[in-house]
């Protein structure tokens, strides 16, 4: 992935910070309790939702598995219908690839649908190196952008800010980048988008180069599909001549059909609306409709090594509608920054380090970044067992392993500073694999209990200063048990 | 090796620990979902269709066929719309009672032009009961797909009960994917203030549609 968020701090230390930011923190409470019921409305109102779930989770899971042959069946679709399919390994070469078709057109300003993968691999970034300049036309990325700020939502980029903030940027930033805000500009939410709207047309009207993702992709027919609410999405899909979309290799389904599961799941998942205000679909390019020319660039970019690790891979079932971030107490509280990557919250916590890897301090950490609540497999419309991945993803933190990188399968090392918790671990097999010693351990520990410290001493410090040290009970289980037949005897 | 060949040589290392499987798609995935949510009559199917649109807050109105030019003219007339943009294929007595200037929907028109026509009138290829949706696939009557975004007004005239249907499932089979298709359900929104949803962003802000072919009781004819 890109190395927007090099140098992040772990979670731990970049949470701790969050949670002392009380606006934050409020932003983050109001707009993921609104969301949350409005969500359960959306879905209550489905009397199928659980078949509808299940369904795209095969859906998704048969994809994968014979992901090669719709790879190529949508390469043979997309070119057919006259657009150009190009493959890009990583972030750097989609970048390339992307930088080159823009500079072919001579244009130096693209415009762009808001996508999570143009984000994953910083292509604004590596467009402005190049000269290009890049504008975000949703109206969130948009905020994010003019405040020169880093996104921490999936679906809403500047959930972290507020009616006012907003207002402050636009005011403060929307001059240096095109059309000024209005005289007077208000923090109604209706005067902030009507705003955008002035500040955005100039730049839609006059665009020629239309950078885009795409939420579905369908191998049978070469269609594209992009989900939206505000009409900045279909600006730049029809008004351009050239459209450049980046769309990673997992967001293929493989037939028209497929669309009626994930149409109905993924707007009420999402935005918690029974169909979003637009959706998209085009199959290459049409005559006198639309933009002439249509590039898509296929990202692989660690997808193929998540797809290596047989319990890792559910997470490329992924369709980012933010369900399971709106639901999260983790993600409510540490805000989607303190994650350190485009993906926050428990999706982010099993994609990032599958996509970048473990090696950094932050991609170690996130798969900690959670209380394995399951809230988020509650909602998780294709049924990821974020939990069962987190538990994976820490087990090859602490104990290593095989993995693929790069396509290259390396062995991890353990990590540094887990050894207290290994060696608990190891202590804990002996002990529950010797009833004898486990019954004398239980014994002494139940005799000694009024001398128990409150606090763990030594490494184990830092565990019991934000947790309760578990009471131990006067007798062990097994001599109750043994006494009183499990109650039924009079004690 | 090409980025290409590289890219499907890592998927197939990766899926080595699967099993072959040779189960033909439309056997391989169990679809236990049901096809619509209810069966509905056509004049039920209508009156969700549009309580849903209007829930979303589109302004929807019933008309019965002669009545339309009527209901047209006045909605034009309503905004004070002096042009007109008008898509090859629009049955021109929908427009007999306006006297808004036509703008025929030309592939040499500018973005910037569009800009300043005032509203739009289309038909559509189908819409959606449950969901409020109405779709539009460039057929006759509906124009290319920027004619319906830039303009601030659009009128959108569907069919009842020919062209509604009331499941997603169900609209799927009626389109032809090689049409690049727009899905619209209400008028421009956004939910990326608080996630709250206000209308009107860069889409149209006011979205009319009428629901034509049944007396303005809704009963049937």
């Amino acid at each position: 992935m890109s190395g927007t968020f090099v140098g992040m701090p772990a979670f731990p230390e970049a949470a701790r910070e969050a949670v002392a930011d009380r606006t934050l923190r409020g932003n983050l409470r109001h707009a993921t309790h609104t969301i949350r019921a409005k969500r359960e409305k959306a879905v209550a109102e489905v009397s199928d939702w659980a078949e509808l779930r299940e369904a795209g989770r095969r859906i998704k899971d048969h994809t994968l598995r014979h992901l090669d042959r719709y790879l190529v069946q949508l390469e043979e679709s997309v070119t057919a219908a006259g657009g150009t399919v190009h493959w890009a390994a990583d972030a750097a070469e989609a970048n390339r690839i992307v930088a080159r078709l823009v500079a072919e057109t001579g244009e130096s300003e693209v415009v762009k649908v808001k996508s999570m993968a143009t984000q994953e691999i910083g292509l604004n970034e590596a467009l402005e190196a190049e000269g290009v300049r890049a504008y975000e036309t949703d109206l969130a990325e948009l905020i994010v952008q003019l405040g020169k700020d880093r996104p921490s939502h999936i679906l809403v980029p500047a959930i972290h800010r507020n009616r006012g903030e907003i207002r402050d940027v636009f005011r403060r930033e929307m001059g240096a980048w095109g059309r000024p805000a209005p005289e007077g500009l208000t923090d109604t939410p209706a005067e902030l988008a009507e705003a955008a709207r002035l500040h955005l047309r100039e730049k839609f009207l006059r665009a020629r180069v239309g950078i885009s993702g795409a939420n579905f992709m369908i191998a049978e027919t070469g269609t594209l599909v992009v989900v939206e609410s505000e009409g900045n999405g279909r600006m730049c899909l029809t008004l351009p001549e050239t459209l450049i979309s980046v769309v990673g290799i997992e967001k293929i389904l493989p037939t028209w059909r497929d669309l009626e599961v994930f149409l109905q799941t993924l707007p009420r998942s999402s935005t918690a609306e029974r169909m979003n205000p637009y959706t998209s679909m085009w199959t290459g390019t049409t005559d006198e409709d639309g933009p002439r020319a249509f590039h898509l660039v296929l990202l692989d970019n660690g997808r193929t090594d998540t797809l290596a690790d047989e319990v890792g891979r559910q997470a490329l079932r992924c369709i980012r509608c933010s369900a399971c971030l709106n639901v999260c107490p983790v993600y409510e509280r540490a805000g989607g920054h303190a994650y350190g990557s485009v993906y926050p919250g428990p999706i982010g916590a099993i994609l990032s380090p599958q996509l970048r890897g473990t090696a950094s301090g932050i991609d170690a950490s996130l798969p900690y970044a959670s209380s394995l609540c399951g809230a988020c497999y509650e909602v998780c419309p294709v049924a990821i067992d974020i939990p069962e991945v987190l538990v994976r993803l820490r087990e090859r933190v602490v104990e290593g392993g095989p993995v693929v990188r790069d396509g290259n399968r390396v062995v991890l090392r353990p990590a540094k500073g887990h050894a207290a918790e290994r060696a608990a671990m190891r202590a804990a097999r002996w002990a529950f694999a010797r009833p004898g010693a486990l019954r004398a351990g239980q014994r002494l520990a139940s005799r000694t209990r009024r001398l128990h410290p409150r606090t763990l001493p030594g490494p184990g410090r830092a565990w019991s200063a934000t947790r309760d040290l578990p009471a131990v009970p006067a007798e062990p289980f097994r001599d109750w048990w043994r006494r009183t037949r499990g109650g039924e005897e009079a004690e | 090796m090409s980025t290409r060949e590289r890219i499907l040589g890592r998927v197939r290392r990766a899926l080595a620990d699967v099993a072959p499987d040779d189960t033909p798609y439309e056997r391989a995935v169990e679809r236990a979902y049901a096809r619509e949510h209810g069966r509905l009559d056509a004049v039920a199917a209508a009156g969700l269709l549009a309580g849903n649109l209007a829930d979303y807050r589109a302004r929807v109105h019933r008309c019965a066929e002669d009545g339309l030019p009527a209901v047209v003219g006045r909605l034009l007339a309503g905004r004070g719309a002096r042009t007109v943009l008008v898509p090859d294929g629009l049955d021109p007595a929908w427009l007999a009672d306006s006297d808004a200037r036509r703008v025929p929907d030309l592939a040499a028109s500018t973005p910037a032009e569009l800009d300043r026509v005032d509203s739009v009138v289309t038909g559509c290829a189908v819409a959606i009961a449950e969901t409020g949706t109405i779709v539009l696939d460039g057929g006759p009557g509906q124009g290319r797909r920027r004619i319906t975004l830039v303009p601030d007004h659009h009128v959108c005239v569907v069919r009842v009960p020919d062209q509604v249907v009331t499941s997603v499932p169900l609209a799927l089979e009626r389109l032809d994917p090689t049409r690049p298709s727009t899905w619209i359900s209400g008028p421009s929104a956004t939910s990326d203030i608080e996630l709250d949803r206000v209308e009107g962003v860069h889409g149209p802000r006011t979205l009319d549609v009428v629901l034509v072919g049944r007396p303005p009781g809704g009963g049937p004819r």
